[in-house]
């Protein structure tokens, strides 16, 4: 770690504070958060959702989002009082001096443009470079940011290139007028995890080449703590605290920060191994399928049993969802079978009886989608139980307070709301209690926590780990994160190109020998570490090498 | 000078509109609660003065028959009589009150226009979800079929249909629902696409929910929205294209009032610079104005836009 606090001060923003408009009146969204930055150093702003980091990263831009204002403090970047200065002084800051990364770099290049175009769209108009000049530049950056064919990606459209690629583009992009000051935001959050260690380690040398300070966003706690030489820690627009790395990771002193370090560690008993010869809840026999011509899964096998937790990990495209399809009966199989307590279901969920639907349920990733916006909760959770237990009037309304008891949600505040009006744990939590509404045998989980904060997470892991005690249920978990594997699972099922690649129960995976893809998703997962990247990219290097 | 008279008259007018759409909405804050109340609280000026003339429209058309000195059809005077204390508006080409006329005219023009609207939104819409939801040779079918009703022109169609099947209200009304029902077809259809795609449609599928519960509970009130806006532009133009037929003479027919016969039938009086016969012509066009305030205030709601 470098010694940054020797250094000039780049960036001081002294007791900011920013509104939010909504429902006609003003409420604050940061209040007064003091900040400063030195040249060369990289603040890590950890919090999570809604507690402001977006917002104060943006203002340390002098910019706030529509719907917003800054109605106090002072920012202050190298002698620039960024809110006195006039829009055009600003605009002129912008993209030459402080620059900006986003989380979807899919969303935030112009797909009618080539990179390199979008590159130099900035030097040239901030008259840094020409465009030759720029294209030269370009072609460089990209070879540092250890894109592959620098010489030629530049002229592929942003299509034309993978989501790593892509945010490493954009991140040379943003570096394109060497800027003092550059702030990502959440920069790898949509990456699988052995993509974004890439992407990491570019960032951290070119930030590094360049001396370059950075604001880096992000919730995920692992990770900042490989990029940041400081971390300040948010709470709904408060500072929580700030130190250096080192010392917030070993002895964090405020007791939110504590609970966010100790959510990785929760991890439930493991069960005993099922007795041989037990007939599996869910069985998937042989499975191929795909769309088209195309065979997303090939000749998948795996047995999920009662009160037991299978995981299914793999990155994206691994053919994890489709296998959850196959089993729900909206994609049928080309070969192979699913068995349900040792009977053959009907491949088509459309075939299949009432009870036979009412057996399998599933929640969904994104509770926003998943549950229909203008039913209030009372149909939400109530419709299952009244199409398969034949319940109505009092007997439906007692059943969906427990259900909501069952939830740890408040019946009688909640059971007329709409889905707006909950937050994004209380949504899931409902996914939940709609899928329990039906009595089922067996829960398929779809990445049911890949979009809450960690602390929300863990909430929704415990509670999915107590009723699997009271309801003797079977999971099968799809996840890409394996810290929810490690906290859940009892069995793991890895998946590659649609192939099982490993398959055994979890204390076995997570012990060596590994097969090659399992150890590289294994040890892509960030450690709590700092010096965990650095270690990793030499071991991987001496490999290489060796 | 007489420019800046009318300019002056002008400015009235349009202040005075304001002035009764602020407190025509402050009216409707004070005796509403709730959601409904927050959301008015928020309406712009314009779709306060829409809701207004809507609102005394309606009023208008149901009370016609206390409202109006004179009836309907009865001939009270001399022809093309100027206006005056007992015949507030003068009197038209058969003699008959023109006051009393374009109030009845309120009720069935607009009363015919709203059953119209109606009866395209039911079916158009009902037909629209079926064909998203079910997809497939269902929606094929239905969809070419209104593609080709779509490609002829909605008015000389109409016309053509009019004068097969012969001119009376009913059959009026059902030729103007079936031309506009493939206009809400193709809204409804377009936007249960997007509806049907979301993961609650799915999981209401896998639950072994029915067609039918499926598009009335799950998926007809995520379209509501659009399809409320669409059916206060579909009323305008249904309005429009009835008063276009009378005026042809193959709309409402004599002796019931319409606007739009009643433009035909004075139309004589233009050439002498008096402006009576354009008065029905000015009820079309305000409340086809004042439709529209409302409707680009519930689009702007449904959109979501907030600035």
């Amino acid at each position: 770690m470098k010694d940054t606090a020797a250094k000039p001060v780049l960036l001081t923003m002294r007791d900011v504070r920013i509104d939010g408009h909504s429902e006609e009146v003003w409420s604050p969204i940061i209040k007064g958060v003091d900040l400063t930055l030195h040249k060369g150093e990289v603040l890590g702003l950890i919090g999570e959702s809604g507690a402001g980091k977006s917002t104060l990263g943006l203002a340390a831009m002098g910019f706030v989002r529509d719907g917003c204002r800054i109605s106090g403090g002072t920012i202050d970047f190298d002698g620039i009082d960024l809110l006195a200065a006039s829009d055009a002084k600003k605009r002129g800051l912008r993209g030459k001096r402080i620059a900006y990364v986003a989380q979807s770099a899919a969303a935030s290049f112009n797909p009618a443009h080539k990179l390199i175009d979008q590159y130099s769209e900035t030097p040239v108009q901030h008259g840094v470079m020409s465009e030759q000049e720029a294209h030269r530049d370009a072609v460089e950056l990209y070879r540092r940011m250890q894109l592959p064919n620098p010489d030629e990606i530049g002229f592929r459209y942003p299509h034309q290139v993978s989501g790593g690629q892509l945010q490493r583009a954009m991140t040379a992009m943003a570096m394109a007028c060497r800027p003092d000051l550059i702030i990502f935001d959440e920069p790898t959050t949509a990456l699988d995890v052995t993509t974004q260690i890439e992407v990491l380690s570019a960032i951290r040398n070119i930030v590094a080449r360049f001396d370059t300070a950075a604001i880096y966003i992000t919730h995920d706690l692992a990770v900042v703590a490989q990029m940041a030489d400081r971390i300040k820690v948010l709470l709904r627009g408060n500072e929580v605290e700030e130190a250096d790395t080192r010392t917030m990771l070993s002895a964090p002193k405020e007791d939110y920060t504590k609970s966010l370090w100790a959510v990785r560690s929760y991890a439930r008993p493991t069960q005993p191994p099922v007795r041989k010869g037990t007939v599996p809840v869910v069985a998937v026999k042989g499975v191929t399928a795909g769309y088209g011509q195309v065979d997303i899964l090939k000749n998948i096998n795996f047995d999920i049993h009662k009160r037991r937790t299978v995981a299914v990990v793999g990155e994206s495209g691994s053919g994890k969802s489709t296998a959850a399809r196959v089993i729900t009966g909206l994609l049928p199989p080309r070969q192979g079978q699913v068995l349900f307590n040792g009977k053959t279901l009907p491949p088509d969920y459309r075939k299949r009886n009432r009870d036979q639907l009412r057996q399998a349920q599933m929640i969904y990733q994104m509770a926003d989608t998943a549950l229909n916006p203008k039913l209030r909760l009372r149909e939400l959770i109530g419709r299952p139980a009244q199409m398969y237990l034949g319940l109505n009037g009092k007997a439906l309304n007692e059943r969906v307070r427990a259900l909501l008891d069952l939830i740890e949600l408040e019946p009688d505040t909640y059971i007329d709301r709409l889905p707006s009006e909950l937050s994004g744990g209380q949504k899931q939590r409902i996914g939940i209690a709609r899928a329990l509404a039906a009595e089922p045998q067996f829960i398929i989980c779809d990445e049911v926590t890949s979009a809450l904060d960690q602390l929300v997470a863990e909430g929704i892991l415990k509670l999915l780990d107590r009723l699997q005690g009271e309801f003797d249920l079977a999971y099968m978990f799809i996840t890409h994160d394996l810290a929810t594997v490690r906290a859940i699972a009892d069995e793991v099922v890895v998946m590659q190109n649609g192939r099982v690649v490993e398959q055994g129960p979890k204390d076995q995976m997570f012990q060596p020998p590994h097969d090659p893809y399992t150890e590289l998703l294994l040890s892509s997962v960030p450690e709590m570490d700092p010096d965990w990247l650095t270690r990793l990219l030499e071991e991987r290097a001496a490999k290489a090498a060796g | 000078m007489a420019l800046l008279l009318t300019l002056l008259k002008v400015a009235i007018a349009i202040a005075i509109a304001m002035a009764s759409g602020w407190l025509f909405r402050a009216a409707l804050v004070a005796i509403t609660r709730g959601e409904t109340r927050k959301m008015l609280r928020t309406a712009p000026v314009s779709a306060g003065f829409g809701m207004l003339v809507v609102f005394v429209y309606v009023f208008v058309a149901v009370f016609a028959h206390v409202i109006a000195p004179f009836s309907e059809r009865e001939i009270v005077g001399a022809q093309f009589l100027p206006w005056d204390s007992t015949h507030l508006l003068g009197t038209d080409n058969l003699g008959r009150d023109m006051f009393s006329r374009l109030i009845y005219a309120a009720r069935n023009t607009v009363g015919i226009a709203f059953a119209t609207t109606a009866l395209a939104f039911i079916a158009g819409s009902f037909l629209g979800l079926l064909a998203a939801t079910v997809g497939g040779w269902l929606d094929q079918v239905l969809s070419r079929v209104v593609d080709v009703l779509m490609a002829i022109p909605a008015l000389v169609f109409a016309l053509l249909l009019l004068t097969i099947f012969g001119t009376s209200v009913v059959k009026m009304v059902i030729v103007i629902a079936t031309i506009d029902a493939t206009r809400v077809f193709r809204l409804a259809r377009s936007v249960a696409m997007n509806i049907v795609v979301m993961d609650y449609i799915e999981a209401a599928k896998l639950r072994g929910e029915g067609l039918f519960r499926l598009i009335i509970r799950e998926i007809l009130p995520n379209a509501m929205a659009p399809l409320v806006a669409e059916f206060g532009l579909r009323f305008c133009f249904v309005f429009l294209m009835i008063s276009a037929l009378s005026f042809l003479g193959l709309g409402i027919q004599p002796p019931t009032a319409d606007w739009g016969s009643m433009v035909r039938d004075n139309a004589s009086l233009i050439t002498f610079g008096n402006i009576t016969p354009l008065l029905p012509a000015g009820a079309i066009a305000l409340l086809t104005v004042a439709v529209n305030f409302v409707v680009d205030w519930s689009l702007h709601r449904a959109s979501g836009l907030k600035e």
